[in-house]
């Protein structure tokens, strides 16, 4: 006699899983709602924005009004005219980038450790001599570099896709077996028919279904909201993003296999996560850390992940150049998902 | 006749130095109610998860519904059902979902509804599991216990720290089961409990049986009816009062005594002459029907709760 649906313990299992996490509205927020307003903050933040005017202020003296005639014919200076205490104090603050003090040689007060002030500097010199009657000794044009996918926002919406499979998989999973652990529904589960691996399996199901929610919720708004480009295959893309949410929802299994306490694995899903939020290139690029760390940095998951959405993402690679990355995040996930098999503590 | 639902022989579990369970020995039959009465700690529990193939014994056999715990027992398992003691089923899960749930992990057993409605929680079939009292979670407990329609039924402690109208409720589903000839097992350290369900009830104390048999049978045990309790200003001497029975110290105080009789009209003035003669006054004087109470005070010396 087939058995009805209805009575399938795999789906059961499942429904109840997603049905959990559904319930859970603190869940939600942390999983669809938290990294789009992340994005979205640093989008702002980060934002591109237009040619950059730079302040420059002409110290009072003799000649200071020609100076400041000169220097407002440039579209790249904003310029103002100020007495000397004035002038320092504005150029101390950082309000303004350069002082010119006027004279028989013209006197450029700058702070050479600002990129800003370095540049209004030449900006300004170059401005004046040209008024001056200087010639540039060769013909040069300019081109404008405006493509997409060199932003910092570029550059983020991956990571943060990255970090938010890290975070979720091992919360969804971690959290709700070790809860159920405490509250002694394993043991009760164990004292059933029911298959084990089907349990064990029901919430990589579970998990997948938040996996669809919540990267399509955050490439939805990198894409609409700060037109993110997505220059690899979709299919590749849903793979990578499969692959990572595998690989963290089995360390997850991995970090709940003992714990009997909801407070014991929090604790332990925070030291394996901490490291990788640091260290895995999720808002800033893995090769600001010095030589030295790279083996131990390369070989966390979260890189290796983040390496192959970005590339993928921006970069448009096919399967076949990021293989590396992927090999990585496999071989995470598997000796996670074995390791957790063998510790598991149903009871 | 049908072999026994539950068999065991020679059954020790040890946890460390502390021995649980102590070569215990038991039969349950096909049909019955039968009970483990016995004061927290008597390793009542131990002996329940070791039936339900949750614990493996350090020594002895078991054998349940005439086969033995071997591998995963999924076949075994389908044909039980369990409450355990402290469940905290999911707080998010409907009533009707929880019991689906269950119900799917095994091959046959009743339709959810029809369990719902068998502990009688009908209408909250869609209510969130958090939201019932713990009367009704007891039941929910019980509901997935029954949902496979079992041939063997283990309730640990299913009243325990359930208001008396709860407690009722409960002691009628499983009533309800009983005269539908089920094999059920259940734990309890409440007398009354064990004295209106089980047709044999197994006194259980330090991981060993103490007494077995029929309610009635247990109490007749103690060879009389009535149970006397007198507190003195002294102690009395009751030794030339005839037709008493058992006399004991009550919490070890000579001038507070538990005496064993078989017929109070006689009993009680025999005791009142001697305190008159004696010229001891006597301060309180209670008397109750002897229960499997007085049988574990008879048999240990101490109260099947709070010690």
């Amino acid at each position: 006699m087939p058995v009805p649906i209805r009575y399938s313990p795999l789906l059961q299992l499942s429904l109840a899983k997603v049905r959990g996490i559904l319930r859970e509205p603190e869940a939600i927020f942390w999983v669809v709602v938290f990294p789009v307003l992340l994005s979205i903050a640093l989008g702002i933040a980060f934002r591109a924005s237009g040619p950059a005017v730079l302040p420059v202020a002409v110290q009072q003296g003799a000649g200071a009004e020609a100076l400041v005639r000169t220097l407002t014919a440039s579209e790249a200076l904003s310029v103002e005219l100020l007495e000397e205490e004035l002038a320092r104090e504005a150029l101390r603050t950082g309000r303004v980038a350069v002082v010119v003090i006027p004279g028989e040689s013209w006197t450029f007060w700058y702070d050479p450790t600002r990129p800003e002030s370095r540049e209004a500097r030449l900006v300004s010199d170059a401005t004046l001599q040209r008024a001056a009657g200087r010639v540039d000794a060769h013909a040069t044009d300019v081109r404008k570099m405006t493509e997409k996918g060199s932003r910092y926002i570029d550059f983020l919406i991956p990571g943060l896709i990255g970090m938010n499979l890290m975070g979720t998989g091992m919360w969804s999973i971690g959290f709700s077996i070790v809860n159920s652990r405490q509250r002694r529904i394993l043991k009760r589960f164990v004292a059933t028919p029911m298959r084990r691996w089907q349990y064990l399996l029901a919430q990589f199901v579970g998990r997948l279904v938040f996996l669809v929610i919540e990267v399509g919720v955050l490439l939805g708004a990198a894409t609409l909201l700060f037109g993110v480009p997505i220059r690899g295959t979709w299919v590749l893309l849903g793979a990578v993003c499969g692959l990572g949410a595998f690989t963290f929802s089995a360390t997850g299994l991995l970090v709940a296999s003992r714990p009997r306490t909801v407070e014991g694995v929090s604790g332990l899903m925070n030291l394996v996560m901490m490291p990788m939020w640091i260290l895995s290139g999720t808002f800033f690029s893995t090769e600001r850390f010095p030589e030295l760390m790279q083996p131990i940095v390369q070989a966390l998951p979260l890189t290796a992940l983040n390496d192959a959405l970005r590339e993928v993402m921006i970069e448009g690679a096919a399967a076949v150049q990021i293989l590396d990355e992927i090999a990585i995040v496999g071989a995470w996930g598997i000796l996670a998902f074995l390791t957790a098999l063998v510790l598991f503590r149903w009871q | 006749m049908k072999s026994a639902a539950i068999r065991c022989r020679g059954l020790v579990k040890r946890y460390g130095d502390v021995v649980a369970v102590d070569g215990l020995d038991l039969e349950v039959r096909p049909g019955e109610c039968f009970g483990l009465l016995g004061p927290n700690g008597a390793g009542k529990t131990t002996t329940v998860e070791i039936f339900e193939g949750l614990l493996a014994p350090d020594e002895g056999d078991v054998e349940v519904l005439g086969q033995r715990w071997r591998g995963d027992g999924r076949a075994l398992r389908d044909r039980l059902g369990i409450q355990l003691q402290e469940t905290k089923l999911h707080e998010k899960l409907t009533v009707l979902e929880t019991i689906t749930l269950f119900r799917s992990f095994y091959s046959r057993g009743a339709a959810p509804e029809e369990v719902l409605e068998l502990v009688g929680l009908e209408e909250k079939g869609r209510a969130w599991v958090r939201a019932l009292s713990g009367g009704q979670q007891q039941r929910l407990s019980l509901a997935c216990a029954l949902t496979c329609d079992p041939e063997l039924l283990f309730l640990d402690e299913p009243t325990t720290g359930l208001d008396p109208q709860s407690r009722r409720k409960i002691w009628e589903i499983v009533h309800d089961l009983r005269s539908r000839e089920r094999t059920v097992l259940l734990t309890t350290h409440y007398m009354d409990e064990a004295e209106r369900l089980c047709d044999r009830v197994a006194i259980v104390d330090r991981g060993k049986i103490i007494a077995l048999g029929s309610p009635a049978e247990l109490i007749a045990s103690l060879g009389a009816d009535n149970v006397v309790e007198i507190a003195c200003e002294r102690p009395p001497d009751l030794s030339s009062v005839p037709g008493l029975g058992d006399v004991q110290l009550v919490a070890g105080d000579a001038s507070r005594l538990r005496i064993t009789v078989d017929r109070l009209h006689r009993a009680v003035p025999g005791i009142l002459a001697a305190l008159k003669t004696q010229q001891v006054e006597l301060l309180n004087l209670a008397t109750h029907q002897a229960t499997l109470e007085d049988l574990f005070m008879a048999l240990t010396g101490r109260h099947l709760r709070g010690d």
